[in-house]
């Protein structure tokens, strides 16, 4: 299969996983899964106490979408940087080689 | 001017997948690692030392490869990334709840499981101090489940699919189920520790499958597009690296 087609494919794959839900269930706030396992736990095991507290305290959403939006941005630069690096090279080397 | 093309073509792709990690990671929620002092002590020791061999031997795989291609760096530093991202990325899913992949798939695939136990654990101990997600004290167990069962899954799903030939079938089912089994992993362990007053272990294990089960497909589905399309990018600009790696398994 064309290479750039299938890439396509494979990006269009991924949005409607994504869109999918957030259309679906419109209106509604989406929780955190592992949210559900805590309480789960609570509920047979009431006395259960974590008995260690995070380094960091949480310091609200606003302060978590900052952490993660980071990590993401690290992650997709490197990631994008490596990739566009490495076309560049294979780019070079057709050329060099003509 | 073909080439021209194929260049905007990529570039706007990268930009993309750029911009879509970054957009879709906004969503602030705690998602699936079992969170710091979750675990009694005697859990908590025990996953460390199940782990910590593990994290050894992957530290030794880990100097060995770089020691023997320092070239191979970069090509590391992309799997980890790759990780960081996407363990990043807390996507909304079918059951109203949110969930993030782990991206464990593609090292495993270029590296071997045990180098992704270490780049997997780095991720775990970033999110554990400076996001509060996850834990030291649960970082054994943790570890074990993202760094130890996903790579190993991974390499075992690679390997056999690969034996029919379709690498990108190997590579989709590979990421996929390795992001399953992490989460089933983490229901065991968690069963394990709190067995339900009513139907001990099994009946934990049956509650806590059945929180993430549904929210955890479709993302897993989307990890294993994802890591293909990452390896087709790989193809076609990373051939020495990849041909390196095969030389690198055809000695060992």
């Amino acid at each position: 299969m064309n290479k750039q087609l299938s890439s396509g494919l494979l990006i269009a794959g991924v949005l409607i996983l994504l869109m999918g839900p957030l259309l679906a269930l419109q209106g509604r706030e989406f929780g955190a899964t592992d949210g559900n396992f805590t309480e789960a736990i609570e509920k047979d095991y009431p006395n259960y106490k974590p008995w260690f507290q995070p380094v960091i305290r949480d310091s609200g959403p606003e302060v978590q979408t900052f952490l993660f939006t980071l990590q993401a941005g690290i992650g997709a630069g490197v990631t994008g940087y490596i990739l566009g690096l490495y076309q560049g090279r294979s780019e070079k080397h057709k050329k060099d080689k003509l | 001017m073909r080439t021209q093309h194929q260049k905007w073509i990529s570039l706007g792709l990268m930009a993309g997948l750029s911009c879509y990690f970054l957009l879709s990671s906004a969503q602030p929620a705690y998602a699936m690692h079992i969170a710091e002092g979750f675990l009694p002590v005697q859990w908590a020791v025990f996953w460390w030392a199940v782990s910590l061999p593990f994290f050894i031997l992957g530290l030794r795989s880990l100097t060995r490869i770089t020691k023997k291609n320092p070239e191979l760096k970069l090509l590391l530093a992309l799997a980890g990334a790759f990780t960081f991202v996407l363990s990043a990325l807390k996507i909304p899913s079918v059951t109203g709840s949110c969930s993030h992949p782990t991206g464990i798939g593609l090292g495993t695939i270029l590296f071997g499981p045990l180098v992704m136990t270490v780049l997997g654990s780095l991720v775990l101990v970033f999110q554990a101090i400076l996001i509060a997600h996850g834990g030291i004290t649960t970082l054994g167990a943790n570890v074990f489940s993202m760094a130890i069962v996903g790579p190993f899954m991974a390499y075992v799903v690679y390997n056999t699919v690969m034996k029919t030939g379709m690498q990108r079938v190997a590579i989709f089912l590979a990421a996929m189920l390795e992001g399953l089994l992490t989460y089933l992993m983490t229901a065991i362990q968690l069963a394990l520790a709190f067995p339900a007053i009513q139907g001990g272990f099994l009946a934990s294990l049956i509650k806590f499958t059945s929180v993430f089960a549904i929210t955890q497909l479709p993302l897993a589905i989307s990890e294993g597009l994802l890591t293909v399309l990452i390896w087709g990018w790989l193809q076609k600009y990373g051939q020495q690296e990849l041909k390196t790696l095969k030389v690198l398994e055809q000695e060992q």
